[in-house]
C-alpha cells in the first residue's frame, strides 16, 4: 500500500509539472526552481512533513522533495546551533544528494557522448 | 549608370550569375528523410568523430566547399570571394572554415536565411565584374545550434511541438560568371520584419510574416503572380510558420498554389519527433541546392523562387523579453 501512494502521489506532483510545461510558456528550469520553492516554503510552514509521512518517496524524490529538505535541514541546525543554523543547514540533508549528482554526473560525463 | 533595380526592392542581372558546382551533406536524420536521394552526402556520424560538435560543424562545411570546388575542377585560387556564414556566434563556424581557402572571405549573418543573402551578395560581386567565381556556402548543426540557442542537448530538454530540429549539414556552390548551370535572375533582399512575436519556442510563426513580406514584394517588383515560378521554395518555417504564410497570404489576397513548399517542412517528412520541422541555416542550403537545383537540371521546373527566412534572435534578448526581428531574402533560379 505504501508503494502504491508513493507511486501515485510522485506521478501526480510530476503530471502536475508536466501540464505546467505543455500549457504555459515556462521553461523547464522555471518549474524545476518553482517546484523546490514550493517545496521548501511548504517545508517551513510546516505542510511538508505531514505530507512526507503519507506520501513517503513518493513526496521525497521530486525536487520539492529536495526544496523541503533544505529548509528541513535549516530548522533542525537552527534549533542546534541558533541563526548560524541558517547558513549551515541549508546543505545538512541536501549535501548527500548533490555531491552524488556531482560526483555520478561527472563520471557519466566522462564515460559517454551526446548524440541527437 | 543604368540602373539595375526594379520596383522597389528587387535588383536584376543581365550577364546572369550560374551555379555551375554544388554540394550538399546533411547528417544521419536528414538523411533518414524523404529527400535524402537529393544529397551528395550523407554523414554516418554527425559529430565525424571530432571531439565537440564545433569542430565537427566546421569541418562538414570545409568538406561541402572543398567538394564544390573539386567538382568543377577548381582549387581555391580560382577563386575570388568565399562569402558564408552559419549560426554560431562570430559566425566561427565560417571563419574557421576559409582559414585554409587563403582567399578574400567575406561572413555574414541571416541566421537561416544566410544561404539566400550569401547567394544574392556573390551574384551582385560576380554581375558587377569584381569576381569571376565566387564560393557561397553555409552550415548548421543540431548539437552546436541547441547548444548556442537553447540548452546543451545533455540536457535533454523536453521539446514543444512548435520546435523545430536544426539541419547537420552544409551545402556550398560555386558562382560563375561564364560555365553552365542553373541561372539567378533576381534577388530581393529583406527588410527587418517584428510582429511582436516573443516565443523562441515557435521561429516559424515569427518568421512567416517576413516571408510574405519579401515575397510579396518580390511578385510585385517583378510584376508577376505566384504561379511565374514553378516552385517558391521558403527556408524553414516549419509546419507551423508554414500554415501562418498561408494565412496571412489568403488574408492579403495573394493566391499561393500548391508551387509553395517548405524546406523545413519537406526535409524530415511527418516525423513528429521533429516537431514542426526542420530550422537552420543548412536547411535552406542543402534543400535548394539539393532538391531544388535536381529538379532545376533535370527540367521538372524551369523557374525556382527561394524565399530564405532567418529568425534574428539570440539567447540574451529571449532571456531579456525582446520579441524576434525576422529576415527573409529572395532569390530567382531559372534552369
Amino acid at each position: 500500500m505504501q508503494y502504491l501512494i508513493a507511486f501515485v502521489v510522485g506521478g501526480l506532483i510530476c503530471a502536475a509539472a508536466q501540464l505546467v510545461l505543455e500549457y504555459t510558456k515556462l521553461a523547464p528550469v522555471h518549474v524545476l526552481v518553482g517546484l523546490t520553492v514550493l517545496g521548501a516554503i511548504s517545508a517551513g510552514i510546516g505542510i511538508y512533513e505531514p505530507f512526507l509521512q503519507f506520501a513517503g518517496a513518493g513526496a521525497l524524490v521530486p525536487v520539492s522533495g529536495f526544496g523541503s529538505s533544505i529548509t528541513r535541514g535549516m530548522l533542525s541546525e537552527i534549533k542546534r546551533l541558533g541563526w548560524e543554523g541558517l547558513f549551515t543547514g541549508a546543505f545538512e540533508i541536501t549535501g548527500l544528494g548533490l555531491a552524488a549528482a556531482v560526483v555520478f554526473g561527472s563520471l557519466m560525463a566522462i564515460a559517454s557522448r551526446p548524440r541527437d | 549608370m543604368a540602373t539595375r533595380r526594379v520596383g522597389g526592392q528587387t535588383i536584376f542581372f543581365e550577364d546572369l550569375p550560374k551555379l555551375v558546382s554544388a554540394h550538399t551533406i546533411v547528417g544521419k536524420n536528414e538523411g533518414q528523410g524523404p529527400y535524402s536521394e537529393y544529397f551528395d552526402e550523407i554523414l554516418e556520424d554527425d559529430l565525424l568523430g571530432q571531439p565537440t560538435a564545433e569542430k565537427a560543424e566546421r569541418q562538414i562545411l570545409q568538406q561541402a566547399v572543398e567538394q564544390a570546388l573539386s567538382k568543377y575542377g577548381l582549387v581555391p585560387k580560382d577563386i575570388q570571394y568565399y562569402v558564408s556564414g552559419d549560426l554560431l556566434n562570430q559566425v566561427i563556424s565560417a571563419v574557421f572554415s576559409a582559414r585554409n581557402l587563403a582567399i578574400p572571405f567575406l561572413g555574414i549573418f541571416s541566421a537561416c536565411g544566410t544561404f539566400a543573402q550569401s547567394l544574392g551578395l556573390g551574384s551582385i560581386l560576380l554581375h558587377g565584374g569584381f569576381a569571376s567565381k565566387v564560393l557561397v556556402a553555409t552550415s548548421s548543426h543540431y548539437q552546436t545550434a541547441e547548444r548556442q540557442y537553447r540548452y546543451p542537448i545533455e540536457l535533454n530538454i523536453q521539446h514543444r511541438p512548435t520546435n523545430q530540429h536544426t539541419v547537420t549539414g552544409a551545402g556550398a556552390c560555386v558562382l560563375s560568371a561564364d560555365g553552365e548551370g542553373p541561372k539567378i535572375t533576381h534577388v530581393t533582399f529583406g527588410r527587418i520584419v517584428d510582429m511582436g512575436l516573443k516565443d523562441p519556442n515557435d521561429m516559424g510563426s515569427a518568421m512567416a510574416p517576413a516571408a510574405f513580406d519579401t515575397l510579396e514584394k518580390h511578385l510585385k517588383d517583378i510584376e508577376c503572380s505566384p504561379d511565374h515560378y514553378d516552385l517558391i521554395l521558403t527556408g524553414d518555417l516549419g509546419r507551423q510558420g508554414f500554415k501562418m504564410l498561408k494565412i496571412i497570404a489568403e488574408k492579403k489576397g495573394l493566391a499561393l498554389g500548391t508551387n509553395l513548399q517548405d524546406g523545413g517542412v519537406l526535409i524530415y517528412g511527418e516525423d513528429p519527433k521533429y516537431g514542426a520541422g526542420a530550422s537552420g541555416a543548412a536547411c535552406s542550403a542543402v534543400m535548394t541546392l539539393g532538391y531544388g537545383l535536381s529538379l532545376l537540371r533535370e527540367g521538372k521546373i524551369r523557374r525556382l523562387l527561394l524565399v530564405g527566412t532567418g529568425a534574428l534572435l539570440n539567447q540574451l534578448t529571449v532571456q531579456q523579453g525582446d520579441s524576434i526581428p525576422t529576415i527573409a531574402h529572395a532569390v530567382a533560379i531559372e534552369a
